[in-house]
């Protein structure tokens, strides 16, 4: 791929609820600062996918590792504590703080200070205090939302929470982001914005794993597309083979339209 | 602005036993304060993390009864023939000692009842406090059961260079319980205001996306729920050093309740909740005390409530805190009419 380390390592990863299999044998590799996405039709188990990655679901079977560190049996909060960050398709904010206040909440990782120093206003914790301030007042303007900044973030537009997940994604200071259907929501004019944040974010040195219905935009963000149906990786590769891969086209256009 | 009522508040709290002289009155504002620091304790539970407990008054008792065993003294036979004697130490190094068990039973109700939340730990710390009830009940040898713990001394303070103090008198205790109350106040406000604060707002919120940022429930609830347990210790070694008797009724349910409705009642997640409603329900009984009988008070009692929360339904803070922030934005449109008033007055 050009790439020199790879990032995340996703192997034999199967997910059964039941009898229902969700995802079966999953391969693939991200590599350090590469923009990967991973499509396929509603239920092609990419959001199970995501799950097992940050830890909010356990494989029945195979492996995730992050930089050569084993998620298994990993919690949430530890694989966010490596780096790994993701965002939710649904609920991507906390609704009843403003929106730098939820940058604040963001910013956990980055604030933690003793408790005695926090209760009795030690130095540390008071200049540490007005770091994460500046930090979030920051974060605020670079993804567009200055004005809004002390509204709810409950509030605001469905496009804007998006991007508040984001915002918040990156107060954790990810070395990789996994973004779940960001521009799900979002208009035109907001989703190429969008875009332009998303490179912005890997020039900054950040690995990118996107989830996204919208082909237009994966296709011109992506450095390779993974492609899921029904649990199972059917191809992979940059966006102008995929574009053209028949295998893809049936699998979203039904058989007659596999003409290429 | 937010200070100046915080210190005008202190101040006019301060003030009371200058100009009020009924030691009734006294005595109802000693045991309410204590009651108030209480119901802080339960609010940085119920109010910023969304746990309910209703077996807070276990933690209370549990520091009233460490409080007033190590000033004391006791000698209990253990199984196995071991017998634990301990000599009366001051009632300072209960104070303190009552903070630690109390804690430390709240770290281990914590850590037992968050991996399951919600209606769990609600029934958790209800059977928590029931069992505790019925050790103090049956331990005689240690507890006295019903016969009480009695004589329990007064808190000596010592002052440098004055000597040591004993806080016999109703007026000393009650700078007493002030002076705690607005150190936990101080240590609440500090706490919600610090990172750990916000994890536990976020968790309150959306627990998945706390977690996502790297948030760890089950570190954040239980340190709340051990600084809570800790604070309501505090508050009950006061009780106990003050009342001077206690006995397995301490952890009657009724006694969580009053502080469920303090703090609701008062705004659950605001720092002045507590104080508000807990001044509000700790003397309403003294007020309605000389002009009813006994079973008028208690409907009283309940329709006050009923209609505080039918009114503000979010408790008296928030809901007053909303409204005033709604009047703090109309200015703007006040002013354009007054304007318009005043031209046209110009124009006539």
């Amino acid at each position: 791929m050009g790439f020199a380390a790879t990032a995340l390592k996703v192997e034999q990863v199967a997910v059964r609820f039941g009898g229902l299999v969700a995802l079966s044998d999953m391969n693939f590799t991200v590599g350090e600062g590469e923009i990967v996405s991973l499509i396929g039709p509603n239920g092609a188990g990419k959001t199970t996918a995501f799950n097992v990655m940050t830890g909010f679901l356990d494989p029945t079977h195979g492996c995730v590792s992050y930089r050569g560190t084993a998620l298994n049996g990993l919690k949430p909060h530890q694989i966010a504590d490596l780096g790994l960050i993701r965002t939710f398709q649904r609920t991507s904010v906390f609704p009843n703080d403003t929106v730098y206040d939820n940058l604040l909440v963001g910013l956990h990782r980055r604030g933690r200070v003793g408790l005695f120093e926090a209760i009795l206003g030690l130095p540390r914790a008071r200049s540490s205090e007005r770091r994460l301030r500046e930090r979030a007042s920051e974060l605020v303007e670079w993804v567009g939302l200055g004005r809004r900044a002390h509204d709810l973030a409950g509030s605001l537009s469905y496009g804007e929470q998006r991007l508040v997940g984001v915002a918040l994604a990156l107060a954790a200071e990810p070395s990789m982001l996994l973004l779940d259907e960001p521009v799900s929501g979002m208009n035109a004019s907001e989703t190429h914005t969008f875009v332009e944040l998303i490179r912005n974010i890997r020039d900054r040195g950040v690995t990118i794993l996107l989830v996204e219905h919208d082909m237009p935009m994966v296709m011109s963000v992506s450095d390779r597309i993974v492609v899921l149906n029904y649990g199972r990786i059917i191809a992979e590769g940059p966006p102008d083979v995929i574009r053209n891969d028949p295998v893809v086209i049936e699998a979203y256009l039904g058989q007659g339209a596999a003409r290429a | 602005m937010k200070l100046a009522v915080t210190i005008l508040t202190i101040a006019a709290l301060a003030s009371f036993p200058l100009w009020l002289r009924d030691p009734y009155l006294m005595n109802a504002l000693i045991t309410t304060g204590i009651f108030i620091i209480g119901a802080m304790s339960l609010n940085l539970l119920l109010g910023f993390t969304g746990q309910l407990s209703l077996g807070h008054i276990a933690f209370f008792g549990i520091g009233a009864y460490v409080s007033a065993l190590t000033s004391l003294g006791f000698d209990v036979g253990l199984p196995g023939g071991f017998r634990i004697v301990h000599e009366p130490w001051p009632p300072a190094v209960g104070f303190v000692l009552a903070i630690i068990v109390a804690g430390l039973c709240g770290y281990l109700v914590g850590l037992l009842s968050f991996r399951v939340r919600g209606a769990y730990f609600v029934i958790v710390t209800i059977s928590f406090a029931e069992v505790v009830r019925l050790v103090a009940l049956n331990w005689v040898e240690l507890t006295q059961g019903p016969l009480a713990l009695t004589n329990i001394p007064s808190i000596t303070i010592g002052l440098p260079a004055l000597g040591s103090l004993t806080l016999r008198t109703k007026l000393q205790n009650y700078y007493l319980v002030l002076a705690v109350a607005v150190a936990t106040y101080v240590l609440i406000s500090r706490l919600v205001h610090s990172h750990f604060g916000r994890a536990m707002r976020g968790l309150m919120e959306n627990e998945t996306l706390a977690v996502s940022v790297g948030i760890d429930v089950t570190k954040t609830l239980t340190l709340a729920a051990v600084i809570s347990a800790g604070i309501a210790g505090a508050a009950g070694s006061l009780y106990a050093h003050y009342i001077r008797i206690i006995d397995p009724e301490v952890f009657a349910f009724i006694n969580t309740v009053t502080m469920v409705i303090m703090v609701i009642t008062g705004g659950k997640g605001s720092l002045a909740g507590p104080v508000v409603g807990g001044l509000i329900f700790g003397l309403l009984p003294v007020f309605l005390r000389p002009i009813m009988a006994p079973e008028a008070q208690w409907i009283a009692y309940g329709g006050v409530l009923i209609v505080i929360l039918f009114v503000l339904p979010r408790g008296i803070v928030p809901s007053l805190a909303q409204r005033w922030a709604k009047w703090r934005s109309r200015p703007r449109a006040a002013g354009a009419v007054s304007f318009s008033e005043r031209d046209v007055k110009e124009n006539a």
